[in-house]
């Protein structure tokens, strides 16, 4: 079997549910008639590894079965790469459905046509009613599953749903396992004693589970299953990478039962490539305690993995052959999305069965960076490099698309929610088939979804920071801040920043007396001596602030640019007799305020905190938020004392004019007032 | 005809301790742990570092009215004790030997699998499925 890698098509192929159920079906139907071998149509959407290869035969009778003239089906041939490649893998064949799906629409027969979302290829068959049928039920799957994609307005949510997908049908090829049925309650609730993140599915049965696991996972708090324990540690990327979670596209060639243990392409180079991450030459094997250090990194209890040793050494030597590692792995993947461990090896997973299913060239091959010179040959090297490194960056990228997905939840999480609750329904309506997509997709699912459950558990570790932000927010928000940072700020405002350092103007002698009384009075820390006014004027205009920032948590600076234009709008608007006055006392309060702030955000967040339940999901997003906010409020700070000093020299010297001014009232006014 | 088999370890503490009727397990234990003073003896006795299934093969260790039990040591001091019921026809000495050579066979396995702990309790399946093998037979 050859390496599929990425495909034909140089791009990720993004499937849709039904698609990929469609697709995997008639995979397996041309494979199968061929006699194939093992690893049946990978679930996965996106670089479709797949190991089996659909003979030509069938595969020109089902395309003639499409119907579309024979131009056109040299066309799809040609491009979906089988010509290059020289045979009709996994990707060459769903390229190609995908291709025939745009003909029929009218689409013309390019690569981009297949990015798009399309209705199911019909293929016109008489002896397969299978594929007849398939144009019905999964063109409603197909309409289906489009329309929720379709009336997703808002794009993090659809980005999500990508994430979601991209997560399931990639987190490396989760191979629809035939789980017993027992296993859909273990998949939900993530029955490993230590929870691991990154979980598979495949079977029919797990349809309806997977879509109950799929709307926690949608709306990441929903996601409480014992898994998130142990999520944190995992998400890290040198884990993820060391141990991320593959799956393994259904084989419906094969013995249902084994279903789950069969290894598909996709994951067979990913064990490989770990396995040559341990120990380089894929013809030796790993020692006990490196297979020890490196398979405890799942996260599964010992005994399990002490049973799962158990299992894959074969031999007994405590080393592991490549065959050996690939099996263990393999086992380590599907207890980790729940399946139960067999009782014995299954017979997919026997050595003998591996190393007979691929070749030890192949191993070789795809251990070694291969420099062979035949195509498919040099194509396997080039597409396992793109394998692997889709996969690892699969890896990598799951907590990124999980936290996009966390922080697209935070932001539209209602919408998300409102959305997703259809979608999944209408899926659940519309899956009556056993088919890889849906079984990748729980599977990614769970597996994104305990990745979640590992951030929110992460997040949920450090102290709950909501308040702090409102604080900074609200202190950010003061009026100074904005002035400084904002020179798109008013006129008005920004104008009235060059004026302390230079002298303001003195209209007159009363308002300057005024102006001087009162920056007596502000001049004092004393919140009291402040004129009232003001002072309630600084709480309102806070509160408001505040409870703009609240809605709106972990957008710090932005918030605090558009609170303080309509703090100051506040204080600017009430006292209109003064402004020159205001200008100032907004200035001189604000050292002042800046203890009020605190203080009066405190209160003030902490009941507007609470009805936020979501917040603890974004905590992560919210510690950049915060330390964001805290180097925002450093450079506030710093500028604020600087006008703190400034104001003060000009205190003084308004003071002594003062001084000046009063004596010259004596000498006019000789007898004084009594 | 294994009614019980127990495998202790070198500290004299059970590493896996199985008896196939559910009611006297107690005393079985018992007299596997009591029989632990017998192995000790001839350990002792031999003491030599003649690595020999005979020397392994520790023999009869003593019988009861209804029991006898058996002893073999591995060369790390770990003892297998097995307890087999008199009223059997007499075990061959033979089939004992292949039977200890077996558990000590499958006790190896254990061993292999680096997620275990010398002195843990043995959990691996594969032994216990050994051991039942063992005893089934035997009963």
């Amino acid at each position: 079997m050859e390496v599929a890698g990425g495909g034909g098509s140089g791009s990720p192929l993004l499937l849709s549910d039904a698609e990929q159920q469609c697709y995997s079906e008639l995979f397996a139907r041309c494979a199968g008639a061929a006699g194939g071998g093992p690893s049946g149509p990978p679930e996965a959407a996106r670089a479709v590894p797949g190991a089996a290869t659909a003979a030509a035969g069938p595969v020109a009778d089902l395309f003639r079965a499409s119907q579309l003239p024979a131009e056109t089906l040299h066309q799809i041939t040609e491009l979906c790469g089988a010509k290059r490649v020289g045979y009709f893998g996994p990707t060459q064949f769903y390229v190609a459905l995908k291709l025939i799906a745009a003909a029929q629409s009218g689409l013309p027969v390019r690569i981009e046509s297949i990015k798009c979302e399309l209705p199911l290829p019909r293929f016109m068959m008489s002896k397969n009613d299978g594929e007849v049928r398939f144009g019905n039920p999964a063109e409603l799957h197909g309409t289906k599953a489009q329309i929720p994609y379709l009336t997703t307005e808002k794009n993090s949510f659809k980005r999500t749903d990508d994430g979601d997908k991209q997560q399931e049908t990639q987190s490396p090829t989760m191979s629809p396992l035939a789980s017993p049925p027992s296993s859909p309650p273990h998949y939900q609730r993530v029955p490993l004693s230590h929870g691991y993140s990154k979980l598979w599915s495949s079977a029919e049965q797990m349809h309806p589970a997977p879509y109950e696991a799929r709307q926690p996972l949608v709306p990441p708090e929903g996601t409480s299953s014992g898994g998130p324990g142990t999520k944190p540690p995992r998400l890290q990327a040198s884990l993820i990478r060391s141990f991320s979670v593959e799956r393994e596209p259904q084989d419906s060639n094969s013995n249902y039962p084994d279903e789950p243990w069969r290894i598909t392409e996709e994951q067979r180079e990913y064990y490989v490539n770990q396995f040559r991450s341990l120990q380089p030459d894929p013809s030796s094997f790993i020692s006990g305690s490196v297979a020890k250090n490196f398979f405890t990194k799942s996260k599964l209890s010992i005994p399990e993995l002490s049973y799962i040793w158990e299992l894959s050494d074969a031999d007994c030597d405590g080393a592991l052959t490549l065959p050996e590692f690939c099996a263990a792995f393999h086992l380590i993947v599907a207890r980790k999305n729940g399946y139960p461990l067999p009782e014995a090896l299954p017979p997919t997973l026997q050595p003998e069965y591996l190393q007979a299913a691929f070749p030890k060239s192949k191993w070789e091959c795809a251990a070694f960076d291969s420099y062979s010179e035949s195509m498919p040959a040099s194509q396997q090297p080039r597409d396992l490099h793109r394998s692997e490194k889709t996969s690892v960056k699969d890896m990598a990228d799951f907590p990124v698309p999980i936290q996009d997905v966390t922080l697209d939840d935070k932001q539209a999480s209602k919408n998300i929610k409102d959305e997703a609750s259809p979608k999944d329904v209408s899926e659940d309506s519309a899956t009556p088939k056993d088919s890889s997509s849906l079984k990748a997709r729980p599977r990614s699912r769970s597996y994104s979804s305990t990745s979640i459950e590992e951030a929110m558990k992460r997040s949920e570790d450090p102290p709950t920071p909501p308040p702090r932000p409102q604080k900074t927010h609200s202190r950010a928000s003061s009026l100074d801040l904005n002035k400084v940072f904002q020179p798109s700020a008013p006129a008005a405002k920004s104008g009235s920043l060059p004026q302390p350092p230079a002298l303001p103007p003195r209209p007159c002698p009363s308002q300057v007396s005024q102006h001087s009384v009162n920056s007596e009075s502000s001049a004092q820390p004393k919140p009291p001596a402040q004129p009232y006014g003001d002072f309630r004027l600084q709480e309102q205009s806070e509160q408001t602030s505040e409870a703009e920032v609240h809605p709106q948590s972990s957008r710090g600076p932005s918030q605090a640019a558009e609170s303080s234009p309509a703090k100051k709008d506040i204080p600017y608007s009430q006292p209109p007799s003064k402004p020159i006055r205001r200008k100032f006392r907004p200035e001189n309060q604000a050292p002042e305020n800046q203890e009020l702030p605190p203080t009066v955000g405190g209160p003030a967040s902490a009941p507007t905190m609470k009805p936020h339940p979501a917040v603890q999901k974004q905590s992560s997003k919210q510690k950049k938020a915060i330390q964001t906010a805290i180097r925002k409020n450093k450079e506030a700070n710093a500028v604020l004392a600087r006008l703190n000093s400034e104001l003060q020299q000009q205190l003084k010297e308004v003071h002594q004019e003062r001084i000046a001014l009063e004596n010259q009232l004596e000498q006019l006014r000789p007898v004084t007032v009594l | 005809m294994a009614v019980c088999v127990a495998v202790i370890a070198k500290e004299n503490y059970p590493l896996y301790i199985r008896s196939v009727p559910t009611e006297n397990e107690l005393k079985f234990h018992y007299m596997v742990h009591t029989s632990l003073d017998v192995v000790d003896e001839k350990i002792s006795a031999l003491g030599k570092a003649l690595v020999d299934q005979r020397e392994l093969y520790l023999g009869l260790l003593y019988p009861t009215e209804d029991h006898k039990v058996y002893g073999y040591v591995t060369n790390s001091k770990v003892k297998f004790v097995m307890v087999v019921d008199a009223s059997n026809t007499a075990l061959r000495d033979n089939e004992i030997r292949s039977m200890f050579r077996k558990l000590h066979n499958s006790y190896t396995d254990v061993m292999c699998n680096p997620f275990y702990n010398p002195g843990d309790r043995i959990q691996s399946r594969a032994f216990d499925s050994m051991v039942t093998s063992m005893m089934i037979q035997v009963c």
